[in-house]
């Protein structure tokens, strides 16, 4: 038996100790230690020098050894489904008003910290968009997002505020007005049997759809030509030939994320597919749509009706007037019946009924286009708004409930508006998020950020999706369908409406059923109906637009920020945009003939309408064209929104109670202000270095490996002097197509959500030191007019002979036996050694502390913030560099899960972020080890090439050459 | 060996023994002139805000500086080098010379030995400071640990730096602390102030002069020399294989070592000259620092301004001769005609071109000329390694990562403060330490000197 010791007697007996001293008792007693060893000894240096040394330490260790106590509490009856450390994962949807997607929310101890593309029964195959991944950090954003009801702007209680509302509504339904509901598109079919309940609750009432970037000219259009209000799903899969004017689909127009997934399956040469499809651009702005695109074509605006009056007749019938271009283009057409899509994004009627008359004659209706499932996304028609304007100021509406709109930012003439909304008696407003509306709303009711919602989604017909909470309400917020049924006084809450009503509309009352799609997502119904038959509208009384002297403005939305909504997410606002690489900013683009005509010079600054804009020379922008982006110009959303550009919708107004993208006739000045720019890419030329390898299609036919030659010769003279790595288990690699890449930029924010990535602001970016561990090198090449556009996503490569490796005096950074390039990030010292030895330049330095840094106001710098941080990723501290990982944490992850359920890991169970969320799938993640998956038959593609392979660097990250289809023409 | 009259006596005005220790000790037991006190506040000033601008770096971050993503090492390595190269002079000029059998050495090499341990005390702060957790600084030093444990990475170049450095600052200062050890001692002797005594008394060692410890010096001068030349050599190759060693186009260049060496001893040279200049007019030592001292190195300038032009002909030829995309483009579009040009052609002018004006026997022997050259080489070779730095980082493989980098006041506040370092550790010097080697003056007194006794010339055995 061990012996015993024991420090006193009460120890020795197993008592409890006879007097129980806390900390200040313990100092104080030690303070009397220090008095008895003083009294009665006279003052020798000896002592003197002892109690010196004595209160020293004394004083070193009571102020030193008193650390903070932070309480960690245990839950007393854990949950069944939380584990610490294992996320959960919840199916939901994403829908921001114009774009939907189905999404699955990773949630860690209890904490939503990332969102994932659904890619059960998904027409987005797990894509997203890079809204959809930011909109996890809105959930966060503690300045922005309201957090209780209030009443003339001061804080008051659900109770007073429904029986006000309640008060109202009934006054105005009394006194025989009108309560309206403006909301943008609801596609939730449980909340449209709602409003329809509250408009019986309240005679009179009337719903209207309200949406800054409407499709307005489309519906009408459709309505008239197929009978339908709604727009067709577009087939791009089965389209041969695309003829897209000014849509940018890969980017903003409908549903990007879906049709990137269904246009990379048409650029698709993997797997020996042999076609491509033919993508023709007429555009005004340069897109990420158009420098996909084989042949692009700058036009004006004011040019699209002419164009596709020519284009109609030249289908119509063979020689006609139109120029050869077309001609050619409509005999391409022709050849493809059935196998084409033709696409406008314009708001005209008449554009859309030309576009409409197209597609009936190239036979497409029901084969490209869709009617059975249609999208249900957009619904709103733009003189419904206007209409619902002069009610108001005619007093016949007397009630206004807001519900996630805001006009007060996003309708061109703001007087009028913020004279209007001052006029009902009862405004109220449902958003969750503070705005330029909500100071001219008398109640507020808070709505909750969507990941705390319940709902449920029909984004197409037959395609219904389920949402449901991933948090509790963080703040005192309601949820707006919970408020609209408080007020038609039903006890019953959301939820209960929303599953009674799948239960009996849906599901035929099968209760499993409802779990099931709760815990998919996604439920896909077929809808068979036969398609609509086309009404020939008269087409040829649409006139030739006059060419106007003058400058054109044109209007666009940015990938990041959309239409605006979103302008106060810090994530958004860096984003570089993939065409102008520019973020923190919108800017007039304009060509650089124009600039030079105009004396316009990049730095300097436009005035428009008495606007201040600056000035971008953006090659590829149609002469006499200006384009700015909305969404920018933000007075009252939050610190970051605020003071961010300016805001571009009120320079261009309404025309026939139609929202207008352009306006003709515009005299911009050069004004004599300055102004700098952020832009993350500096250089715009591959200066003839074999960066981007492309080729053509017909060149790609001959032989496979064209434009990409070198690489074998390089592969084959490939000697070292060192010993090779061998790696016995798992080498994990990333291949990513050229071809399918589309520049989306969801990989960025993915990455950026993951793996805990800073946001550093302006002035940082201008300084280049964007933390972003991926980025999208855009280059031009060709004629500056309408240059060729290549995207190249790029990360750390994760070189078997990686440079950055051999130069970390300490060896923070070195390989793994995984053929990861690793960063121990407590081991760095920062001398940035690796960072300048870097040839891909992708590694980042923590110049500052970014994490709780008043310097770096973002989500990073409160408590709630960082709530989104990924708790199995380090945030860096200053010092130390960071780059990609190929998200090691989900390799390891899944390699646990296999292990523990004692099985092989399977090709394409690890996704890193920005794989999972690509919409196109251009980004494939494997093991280069096992001959068998998919990554080791890309990296035996002759497409395959390796960034700067010359170097011997040996990345373990390859890219498939870029296959352009522009000589078929 | 041979007597000639060419080369002329290299200490002038009639001196013995006696006179040497009286002239070279006098400024130790002299009040300061002003202009040494005035020198000395510019020099703590220039520290001082050097001071502050290192807080702030240490205490903000790198970001305070003008680096980036992509230019990862600025101002603090350009300085770095800088100083290391200059920090080269003291000990070549010992050594080499000393090899060389050059008599001429002697009333110059304590001054460059003093300048060189300075200069490597300034370049020391930057390897230091530019790391980003500089309070980790000593995860650098290979010591048993708990960690693992965890070793250094013995094939990074910047620990050879560390290693390379430290070595260097450890010997160049022994060796001149230890051929100071007779002078201490002749100062102990001579002074009448206590304080002196004692100071000085503790610097001497306890030296007597006795042949046993005349022995004992000389064996230890030859082993410190002969480390300290194979240091002279080593010391700059290394530096530049933080260079040579990485794949950045106009870094990678085998050329390096033996161009940084040459280069680190032509801006060494270049500051003895402009130092002894200095010290000539400011104590009148010209019969100690002849005219034919300062021809001897403005000759050796010219050699060696020969010679780098000849490198950096070299490296742009070999750029072109490889027929490397990348290096082509560094060295005659980013560097000769592009947006680097300036500084291109500064280093080119300064460095090869200006050092050739030595070739007049008039410029040599004009003490302005020769001023204003020395301090223009000191120029060109600062320029010469921002060409190298900033260039090559600035403009690498990706054209998405081309950027452009220009320093804030803390990077310079940092190189302010250096020169702030380096000028009072001079001056401090020039006080309270004999500024040349009064034993190996002594030495070469009865060899070449003007001596009125016989009125000739005494040269060279």
């Amino acid at each position: 038996m061990e012996k015993k010791y024991w420090k006193s007697l009460e120890e020795l007996n197993n008592q409890p100790p006879t007097e129980k001293g806390d900390n200040n008792t313990h100092q104080s007693g030690l303070l009397e230690i220090m008095n008895d060893e003083i009294a009665g000894k006279t003052t020798s240096r000896r002592n003197f020098l002892k109690i010196c040394g004595y209160g020293f330490a004394t004083a070193a260790i009571a102020s030193s050894c008193e650390n903070p106590v932070k309480k960690a509490i245990p839950y007393l009856n854990k949950p069944e489904e939380v584990t610490p450390g294992m996320a959960n994962h919840y199916a939901s949807s994403y829908f921001d008003g114009s774009e939907f997607s189905p999404i699955v929310v990773k949630v860690r101890d209890g904490r939503p910290i990332k969102i994932e593309g659904n890619d059960i029964e998904s027409l987005t195959n797990g894509g997203t968009s890079a809204r959809a991944q930011a909109s996890i950090l809105s959930l966060y954003d503690g300045e922005a997002r309201l957090k209780t009801p209030t009443r003339d702007g001061k804080a008051t209680s659900y109770s007073a505020l429904d029986e006000a509302v309640v008060q109202k509504l009934t006054n105005i339904s009394e006194a025989g007005k009108a309560t309206a509901l403006l909301t943008p598109p609801i596609i939730s079919p449980s909340t449209r049997q709602l409003i329809n309940e509250f408009i019986d609750a309240y005679p009179g009432s009337t719903h209207v759809v309200y949406e800054p970037v409407s499709y307005s000219g489309m519906l009408e259009a459709n309505k008239m030509s197929f009978g339908k209000t709604v727009i067709p799903d577009y087939k791009f899969d089965r389209a041969e030939v695309i003829v897209s004017f000014g849509a940018d689909f890969l980017g903003t127009w409908l549903s990007p994320a879906e049709f990137a997934a269904a246009y990379a399956k048409t650029r698709d040469l993997t797997g020996n597919q042999k076609k491509l499809s033919y993508h023709v651009q007429f555009e005004t702005g340069l897109s990420i749509t158009g420098s996909k695109a084989d042949k692009r074509i700058p036009i004006k605006p004011s040019e699209e009706i002419n164009l596709l009056r020519a284009l109609d007749a030249a289908l119509a019938q063979q020689g006609s007037e139109a120029p050869a271009e077309i001609q050619s283009l409509a005999h391409i057409l022709r050849q493809n019946k059935g196998k084409s899509i033709v696409v406008s994004a314009s708001n005209d009627v008449h554009a859309q009924l030309l576009v409409n008359h197209i597609n009936h004659q190239l036979e497409n209706i029901g084969q490209t286009l869709d009617f059975n499932s249609a999208f249900l996304t957009h619904q709103c028609i733009d003189a419904e708004f206007e209409n619902l304007l002069s009610r108001i100021d005619s007093g016949e509406v007397n009630g206004l409930i807001l519900w996630g709109v805001n006009p007060v930012y996003d309708y061109p003439d703001t007087a009028r508006i913020v004279a209007t909304l001052q006029k009902p008696e009862l405004t109220v407003s449902l958003s969750s998020t503070t705005d330029e509306t909500l100071a001219f709303m008398k109640y507020c009711s808070p709505g909750h950020h969507y990941l705390e919602s319940w709902g449920d989604a029909e984004y197409k017909q037959g395609y219904l999706t389920l949402a449901q909470p991933a948090i509790r309400n963080i703040y005192s917020t309601r949820q707006p369908q919970d408020s609209l049924l408080k007020w038609m006084g039903k006890e019953e809450d959301y939820y209960t409406f929303l599953k009674n009503y799948w239960l009996t509309h849906i599901l035929n009352g099968n209760e499993a059923d409802w779990t099931t799609t709760l815990q998919k997502g996604v439920l896909l119904k077929s809808v068979s109906e036969s398609q609509p038959s086309f009404q020939a509208t008269d087409t040829s009384s649409i006139q030739e637009v006059p060419a106007t002297g003058g400058y054109e403005l044109v209007l666009y939305e940015t990938i990041a920020l959309g239409n605006g909504q979103y302008a106060n997410n810090p994530w958004l606002m860096e984003l570089p945009d993939p065409i102008s690489k520019v973020c923190w900013d919108n800017f007039a683009a304009i060509s650089p003939a124009t600039a030079s005509k105009l004396g316009a010079v990049a730095g300097g600054m436009l005035n428009i309408k008495e606007v201040d804009i600056p000035v971008l020379i953006q090659p590829g922008q149609a002469e006499d064209t200006i384009s700015i982006a909305v969404g920018f110009g933000h007075t009252a959303m939050g610190k970051v929104a605020n003071s961010v550009g300016k805001n571009a919708y009120p320079l261009i107004g309404v025309l026939n109670g139609s929202r207008q993208r352009y306006v003709t006739g515009i005299t911009p000045v050069v004004s004599k202000a300055t102004y700098a720019l952020a832009s993350t890419q500096m250089h715009h030329s591959m200066e003839g270095r074999p960066i981007v390898r492309e080729t053509t299609l017909k060149e790609y036919l001959v032989s496979n490996d064209a434009g990409n030659e070198m690489h074998k010769e390089i592969e084959e003279k490939n000697i070292t002097l060192y010993k090779e790595i061998k790696f016995e288990g798992h080498h994990w690699g990333m291949a990513i197509d050229l071809n399918k890449c589309t520049g989306c930029s969801t990989c960025v924010i993915s990455c950026q959500a993951e793996n805990n990535v800073p946001v550093v602001g302006k002035e940082e970016v201008m300084k280049y030191r964007i933390m972003q561990w991926m980025r999208i090198d855009r280059y031009y090449s060709g004629d500056e007019k309408n240059p060729e556009v290549v995207f190249q996503p790029l990360m750390c490569q994760h070189c078997d002979n990686a440079p950055c490796e051999n130069v970390c005096p300490v060896s923070a950074t070195n390989h793994s036996a995984e053929g990861l390039n690793q960063i121990a990030y407590n081991r760095c010292v920062g001398t940035k050694y690796c960072i300048n030895n870097c040839p891909y330049k992708v590694r980042r330095f923590n110049w500052f502390r970014y994490a709780t840094n008043n310097e770096f106001d973002y989500n990073m710098n409160s408590d709630l913030g960082r709530m989104v941080l990924n708790p199995d990723v380090t945030v860096r501290e200053r010092g130390v560099v960071e780059k990609c990982s190929l998200c090691v944490q989900r390799i390891q992850e899944k390699k646990l899960l296999a292990k523990n359920e004692n099985r092989l890991l399977q090709d394409g169970e690890i996704q890193p972020a920005c794989a999972q969320g690509c919409p196109s799938g251009a980004i494939i993640f494997g093991d280069l080890a096992d001959p068998e998956s998919r990554i080791s038959k890309l990296f035996k593609d002759p497409r395959n090439y390796h960034l700067l392979e010359d170097l011997h660097t040996l990345p373990s990250v390859g890219y498939l050459t870029l296959v352009k289809n522009s000589n078929e023409a | 060996m041979y007597k000639t009259e060419v080369r002329g006596p290299l200490i002038l005005g009639d001196k013995n023994y006696h006179q040497i220790s009286t002239d070279i000790i006098a400024p130790i037991n002299q009040p300061v002139p002003l202009w040494w006190k005035v020198a000395f506040g510019i020099s703590n000033l220039a520290l001082l805000f050097g001071l502050v601008a290192i807080y702030q770096t240490v205490s903000v971050g790198i970001g305070t500086w003008g680096v980036n993503n992509s230019v990862g090492w600025a101002w603090e390595i350009i300085n770095f080098v800088w100083w290391i190269g200059i920090g080269h002079a003291g000990t070549a000029f010992s050594i080499f010379l000393l090899v060389l059998r050059q008599k001429w050495r002697t009333s110059i090499n304590r001054a460059a030995e003093a300048m060189t341990v300075v200069a490597v005390m300034c370049a020391a702060i930057f390897p230091a400071l530019h790391m980003g957790r500089v309070w980790l600084a000593f995860y650098i030093f290979p010591y048993p640990n708990t960690r693992g444990p965890l070793w250094v990475n013995y094939n990074s170049p910047l620990f050879w730096d560390f290693i390379a450095i430290s070595a260097y600052l450890l010997i160049s200062a022994s060796f001149w602390y230890f051929g100071m050890v007779p002078d201490f001692a002749t100062i102990r002797d001579r002074t009448t102030s206590k304080i002196k005594k004692a100071v000085y008394g503790f610097f001497a060692f306890g030296w007597v002069g006795t042949s046993r410890e005349w022995l004992r010096f000389e064996a230890l001068s030859y082993v410190l020399g002969g480390i300290a030349a194979v240091l002279v050599v080593s010391v700059h190759s290394i530096v530049s294989t933080d260079f040579a060693v990485s794949v950045i186009p106009g870094w990678h260049t085998t050329v390096f070592p033996p161009y940084f060496v040459v280069g680190a001893i032509f801006s060494g040279f270049a500051m003895v000259m402009t130092l002894m200049i200095i010290i000539r007019k400011m104590y009148k030592f010209q019969d100690y620092v002849t005219s034919s001292h300062l021809n001897a190195i403005a000759k050796i300038l010219i050699f060696i301004s020969l010679i780098m032009g000849t490198a950096y002909a070299t490296e742009a030829f070999i750029a072109w001769y490889s027929g490397n995309r990348y290096e082509i483009f560094t060295f005659f579009y980013n560097r000769a005609t592009g947006d680097y040009s300036i500084e291109y052609w500064t280093m080119i002018i300064c460095n090869a071109i200006v050092p050739q004006l030595f070739w007049f026997k008039k410029i040599r022997k004009n003490l302005t000329a020769a001023f204003i050259i020395s301090i223009i080489i000191n120029i060109g070779m600062w320029f010469e390694r921002y060409n190298i730095i900033i260039t090559s980082l600035a403009k690498d493989f990706l054209p998405s990562s081309w950027v452009t980098y220009s320093p804030t006041w803390v990077e310079i506040g940092v190189f302010v403060g250096t020169l702030g370092l380096f000028g009072a550790g001079v001056l401090l010097f020039f006080k309270f330490i004999p500024m040349m080697a009064i034993s190996e003056l002594k030495g070469i007194l009865k060899v070449t000197s003007y001596n009125t006794n016989d009125k000739k010339h005494i040269s060279h055995e």
